[in-house]
């Protein structure tokens, strides 16, 4: 049986994420199938076709979908879905919000946040903000999984699978979108990004953070933060990093004025290199990080932006 | 308007776990149990709703053995008007929860059910939309704001672009997130006013619900530890380092 797979995208572009989950669906099995579902969306189609290992793509374009609510996504890929062997998404809040109910409706359990394909059946995902790392074997008729893609390479795109039109649609009225207010920045996306420059609640305000500006444009880097920076209002909330916010691994990732909460550090743990800058000698960020700089956020910043 | 609130216990935030020497499992002794902290914050947000005079009944129901009582208690002093114990010493998964709380709903038909968005133990983040599905019910997931206005429930989700306005009819599942609200702390009155407040108990058995799990935990272990860095004297060495050590940048 064939693995669904499927697709992160915005009706426009399809986003990196699904390269990185063809590559752990083709660690389960080899005929992969990518699901596009959305509204007007040709052009994400289009580029899913090229997906390296896709098999064939499947089209479900429909203005229903077009903000892809969970309630219409859930019954149509639950009701495609029952001839697959495996339905996998990526640990998105797209992928969290629709999921566990394709799973429910097929009676199946859903693994949450996989980082490890080690056969057909057996997955390996974090428990306790990663302070722990469950291997566990699903008997499940269909696997139903979501995806954390920061740990997964992403599959290249030479090749042309054929593209085919699904027409069913799924419409209910019990829920409707009203409205979306969408961050805009020409930054890297936070999960995508090699460098990743974070603040936390030692920035003191909102203003201060256009003290990591500077050091973000030259390092090319998408901009984070902690919990504490996100509730006090300094930041939007797509920018906390952590256990209950968004997993980065880049190259670097530089925290500062962030003490080190076991919360943050299951969020960005895996990065390749960690650089803390911390006026305390003691927060615990210190105890994951490379590279540390016991100082003042307020004259390091400015030194290290002119010295690079 | 009824609003019904699962909560889970499960290990305090502040405790940083240890696998078992064997591997078999998290080394959960003597480790301090709490109400999960998104469960947390649903409480809190079903007492505004009381306090506002949208709700008028608050209900609670933790599955679990009967040591998550002690949870259902909290969320009596933080409010809620009656708690309900569906006991069973097996370790569930969402699905399995999900089953037994669409038995809740159909027993007690609340308006509003609100969860957590995700546990702090499994870090599952499903059984809210598991029960949405089982009950045909539509879905707020990590809400940031609800409203509720003429039948319907405005949910202001926390989404990885931004922010989502969604528009439900009732009933509703609506999961938090961690800005919906800050919890407020029990006052003694009220923790002991909570211990009169009635708590009901069901065998999880009588359910009618298969409560074996077809996800087989192999082993648990511990994550790959990363070893101590260095500490650099000033910018200079930093970005040194940077450049000529570990060549990131
Ligand atoms: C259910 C739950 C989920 C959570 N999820 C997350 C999550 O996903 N992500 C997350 O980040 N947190 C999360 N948290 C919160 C977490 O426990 C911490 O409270 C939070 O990470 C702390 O943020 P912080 O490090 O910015 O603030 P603090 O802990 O207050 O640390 C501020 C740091 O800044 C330093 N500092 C202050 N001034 C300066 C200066 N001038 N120069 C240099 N350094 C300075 C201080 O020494 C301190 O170390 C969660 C908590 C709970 C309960
Ligand atoms: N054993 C339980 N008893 C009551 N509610 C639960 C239980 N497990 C999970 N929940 C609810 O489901 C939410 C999400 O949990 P999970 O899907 O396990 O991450 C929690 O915040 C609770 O509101």
């Amino acid at each position: 049986m064939a693995i669904l797979i499927y697709a992160e995208h915005d009706n426009s572009q399809l986003k990196s994420e699904t390269l990185k989950l063809a590559n752990a669906a083709s660690k389960m099995g080899d005929d992969l199938h990518l699901l596009v579902v959305g509204s007007d969306c040709a052009a994400v189609a289009n580029q899913a076709s090229k997906v390296d290992g896709v098999t064939k793509v499947l089209v479900a374009d429909n203005t229903a979908y077009e903000h892809q609510l969970a309630e219409n996504v859930a019954e149509l890929v639950a009701e495609i879905g029952k001839d697959y062997s495996h339905i996998v998404c990526a640990a998105t809040t797209t992928g969290k919000n629709f999921m566990p109910r394709v799973a429910a409706l097929l009676d199946v359990a859903q693994l949450s946040d996989v980082i490890g394909v080690q056969s057909s059946d057996t997955f390996v995902r974090p428990i306790y903000a990663g302070n722990a790392i469950a291997t566990v074997q699903s008997s499940d008729s269909i696997k139903v999984l979501t995806v954390r893609t920061s740990t997964f390479d992403a599959n290249g795109t030479d090749n042309s699978a054929p593209v085919e039109a699904i027409d069913l649609v799924k419409s209910s009225s019990i829920s409707s979108f009203v409205s979306a207010e969408l961050t805009k920045s020409e930054r890297p996306e936070l999960t995508a990004a090699e460098v990743v420059i974070s603040g936390g609640r030692g920035m003191q305000n909102g203003d201060n953070f256009k003290l990591l500006d500077g050091i973000a444009d030259k390092l090319g880097a998408a901009m984070g933060a902690s919990r504490a920076a996100v509730d006090a209002g300094f930041v939007p909330n797509d920018m906390q990093v952590g256990q209950t916010g968004k997993i980065v691994a880049p190259q670097l990732y530089i925290a500062v004025g962030i003490s080190g909460a076991i919360q943050h550090l299951a969020g960005m743990k895996d990065s390749k290199v960690i650089v803390a800058i911390n006026k305390d000698e003691e927060a615990p960020i210190f105890q994951v990080a490379d590279y540390g700089l016991v100082g003042d956020l307020f004259d390091v910043l400015p030194e290290l932006e002119a010295a690079l | 308007m009824k609003i019904l609130v699962p909560v889970k216990r499960a290990i305090d935030y502040n405790v940083k776990v240890r696998v078992k020497a064997d591997h078999s499992a998290v080394d959960l002794t003597n480790v301090k149990m709490s109400i999960n902290p998104f469960c947390e914050i649903a409480v809190e947000e079903a007492v505004r709703l009381k306090e506002k005079g949208v709700a008028t009944e608050i209900v609670v129901v933790s599955i679990g053995d009967k040591s998550c009582q002690e949870q259902i208690r909290t969320a009596l002093a933080l409010g809620a008007d009656r708690g309900l114990q569906i006991d069973t010493n097996e370790s569930l998964d969402s699905l399995q929860i999900a089953k037994l709380l669409k038995k809740v709903v159909e027993d007690e038909s609340p308006d509003l059910v609100i969860l957590g968005k995700q546990s702090i133990d499994s870090d599952n983040n499903q059984t809210g939309q598991m029960l949405a599905a089982l009950t045909g019910m539509p879905q707020g997931t990590f809400a940031s704001e609800v409203n509720i206005d003429a039948g319907k429930v405005k949910v202001t989700r926390e989404i990885d672009g931004g922010l989502q306005t969604v528009e439900l009819s009732l009933p509703a599942v609506v999961t938090t997130d961690l800005r919906l609200n800050e919890p407020r702390y029990a006052s003694l009155p009220n923790i002991m006013k909570a211990k009169r407040k009635p708590l009901e108990v069901k065998a999880a058995a009588d359910f009618g619900v298969e409560l074996g799990s077809n996800v087989k935990v192999l082993k648990v272990e511990p994550p790959a530890q990363r070893s101590g860095g260095v500490k650099v004297a000033d910018v200079a060495e930093l970005v040194d380092k940077l450049k000529n050590e570990a060549k990131v940048i």
